[in-house]
């Protein structure tokens, strides 16, 4: 992995803090994006609200029209739109940094597929909607993610047997998701596949407030379990001699990563690309160092900036975020996967 | 990685006799039990399902067809299904056999490696754009995206040192098949026609395949099948490693083209046939070696006598689990085989071939 190595002659204690305020900067530069982007999904497009009535409506005022659409619809959805892009971003950084591979993110390794499976087998088989869609989205993807656990544990996680097996599953889950919608009549089946894009248009306020109680929970644990992840990403011996409790904090990780992405599905659905394209893009924002706050904060953009393009982008039509997201996605995994190889990294 | 480059490394010491295990008229005899199986999967495929009939009915139905007899009809409407199941299986298991040998990666499936997304999406782009609505039209489609899939996967896997690793090819696959199935997905959201006749293709399935079909794809299959197999020696001097190939006299360059393009034409033309069907590349070859060895001159014509016994039994299986509807034989291939990638992935010495 190429580091700049630092110079030891102008001090390292110099360099660190040098080297700690460009992150802050940086971290800043990104977090103001996100904030511009809530306020133009919020303010803009095919309903525009002005800054002053946007402000009047949150102080209480009734603004005939406005005040439902900004209150019940667009903020939400943005809030929603937020809380997933960092849900997922988080995620997949936590994914990558642990199992040391770039392309190992939730929705590559399993997790994601086991949450559609379960969501679309509620959908076929009992007609469900809405909540219950969700909550058996996010039994799915906890009970696959155990059950690769589990499976790849044999004296320990190797990393690339987790991944492999996780592989396996999702090749499994994606028969299970085809048979199912196969089973079922053009309307249902178009329903799940539209679940299946992962969309924000169902945003509402009891889905945000679930998204904000598991967050408020996962994100401290992520933070502090972050500390074991740098050490961890040295390898397992290396992290072993640090002093790391290696198969604990993975463990803990595990547990965390699964969470986050299982309660972004469940809001929304497996929107496609998001945790796989942020730890890398985070990545390269801070000189190759990981950060999951970082990683956060890019999923955010990205979930934003694409809600705004599929919302406006065609008029007339709304296309699911999961559309766009996975458009930009593909030729940026090809680039991905070429890079990461060529640099001895892709595993 | 570490664990795989050890695991490379020990590789020579471990199954040196393999090769040489078995006499030339030993394995005849398997050879010739195993085409005996086959026969007996063909029998069975013809008399069971939802109405099963009698084997000296099925006889009768061959040798004196009578039109007025309606088990006669029954028989004679499994006809088709099960050639295509035949020609499918064969090719499916030959060409992840031959694959595993060209890329040197236990793991290589037609299905892993996103081959089968890839002439996914591109069927989907052909019954959206152009209304395609039958397999004759598909293929074709079928064709280019598994050919662009499987370049793709190979070309972004053996960039960097150590080329074409397990998990580099695996993971290249898996993430292909992931940004192909969004991409897919797109297409199907925003038109419910092309869902509604892609989500009877996408799931893998013999039935209702007729002889159009067959018409179609067989010329495919059958040069695919002559193609592959008669890369056995090859692939044998290849599993050496390039360096040891080369020295031998091997072009590597054109013997993997050459490999590779057989099984883009049997991965193809058996997913324009039947639809995406994956695990049974992966899991015949593997049962294979455990018979006879790692020769691939034995190793591609054993796959395509077993590669048919699979898909014809999980079809089977798959006429009487949930009656009165029939689970679609990719469903049925993906639960038999899921467990056995997942074996092969638990063993220690996974990387080696």
């Amino acid at each position: 992995m190429p580091r700049s190595s630092p110079d030891r002659g102008a001090g390292l204690g110099a360099i660190r803090a040098r080297r700690r305020r460009t992150t802050a900067t940086r971290l800043g530069a990104v977090a103001g994006v996100v904030v511009v982007l809530f306020a133009v999904n919020v303010l803009l497009g095919t309903y525009t609200v002005t800054i002053p009535d946007f402000l009047r409506i949150l102080g209480g005022a009734d603004i005939p029209g406005a005040s439902f659409i900004v209150l019940e619809n667009k903020l939400p959805r943005a809030v929603i739109g937020l809380l997933i892009g960092v849900a997922f971003g988080m995620s997949g950084a936590v994914f990558q940094t642990m199992l040391r591979n770039p392309l190992a993110s939730p929705d590559i390794i399993g997790i994601s597929y086991g949450a559609s499976a379960s969501a679309v087998a509620a959908i076929v088989l009992f007609g469900a909607a809405g909540t219950a869609v969700s909550l058996s989205a996010l039994i799915g993807a906890v009970v696959v993610a155990a059950a690769i656990y589990l499976i790849s544990r044999r004296g320990g996680v190797a990393g690339y047997r987790l991944i492999l097996v996780g592989i396996g599953f999702a090749a499994v889950m994606h028969a299970l998701v085809s048979f199912l919608i196969t089973r079922t009549d053009l309307r249902t089946a178009s329903e799940a596949v539209l679940w299946l894009n992962g969309s924000l248009n169902s945003s509402n306020w009891d889905r945000a407030t679930v998204l904000v109680a598991a967050l408020v929970v996962l994100l401290p644990a992520a933070v502090i379990l972050s500390r074991s992840l740098q050490g961890l990403e040295l390898g397992d011996d290396a992290a072993a001699g640090l002093g790391v409790r290696v198969e604990a904090s993975r463990l803990g990780l595990l547990f965390t990563g699964v969470a986050l992405a299982a309660f972004a599905t469940a809001a929304a659905g497996p929107v496609a690309s998001i945790a796989f394209l942020s730890g890398p893009i985070a990545r390269r924002l801070l000189d190759h160092r990981p950060s999951l706050g970082m990683a956060g904060l890019v999923g955010a953009v990205i979930v934003l900036g694409a809600d705004f393009a599929a919302a406006n982008v065609l008029p007339g039509t709304s296309l699911p975020v999961g559309v766009v997201t996975g458009a930009l996605g593909a030729p940026f995994l090809l680039w991905l996967l070429a890079t990461a190889n060529r640099r001895g990294q892709g595993g | 990685m570490a664990v795989q480059a050890a695991a490379l490394q020990d590789a020579p010491g471990r199954r040196p006799v393999d090769r040489r295990r078995s006499s030339t008229p030993r394995i005849l005899a398997k050879l010739a039990i195993t085409a005996l199986v086959l026969l007996a999967f063909c029998i069975a495929s013809l008399i069971i399902g939802a109405r099963s009939v009698g084997i000296g009915t099925m006889i009768d139905a061959v040798t004196a067809f009578d039109p007025t007899n309606g088990e006669h009809a029954v028989v004679l409407s499994r006809v088709p299904r099960t050639i295509v199941g035949l020609l499918v299986g064969a090719a499916l298991a030959t060409a992840g056999a031959a694959l595993q040998g060209v890329a040197r990666n236990p793991l290589a499936d037609p299905g892993i490696l996103g081959i089968n997304a890839g002439a996914s999406l591109a069927v989907v782009v052909g019954i959206y754009l152009f209304g395609l609505s039958s397999a004759s039209g598909y293929i074709w489609f079928a064709f280019a995206g598994a050919g662009a899939a499987a370049l793709a996967v190979y070309a972004v896997a053996s960039l960097g040192r150590e080329g074409a690793t397990p998990v580099k090819l695996a993971l290249a696959g898996a993430a292909l098949a992931a940004g192909l199935a969004s991409l897919t997905n797109a297409v199907l959201v925003s038109s419910q026609e092309t869902l509604d006749a892609f989500r009877f293709w996408q799931v893998g399935t013999l039935s209702g395949r007729g002889w159009d079909v067959i018409g179609v794809v067989a010329p495919f299959l059958l040069a695919g099948l002559v193609l592959t197999l008669a890369t056995g020696k090859v692939l044998n001097s290849l599993a050496l490693g390039d360096d040891v190939a080369r020295s031998l006299g091997q072009n590597v360059g054109l013997a993997r083209a050459m490999t590779a393009l057989g099984v883009v034409i049997l991965c193809g033309a058996a997913t324009a046939a039947a639809g995406p069907i994956a695990f049974v590349g992966l899991v015949i070859p593997h049962m294979v070696r455990l018979v006879v060895g790692a020769d691939y001159r034995w190793i591609l014509p054993f796959s395509a006598l077993l590669g048919p016994v699979l898909l014809l039994g999980a079809d089977i299986i798959g006429r009487v689990i949930l009656p009165p509807g029939e689970v679609q034989v990719g469903i049925m291939t993906a639960v038999v085989g899921a467990p056995v990638f997942i074996w092969l992935v638990r063993r220690r010495n996974m990387a080696q071939l």
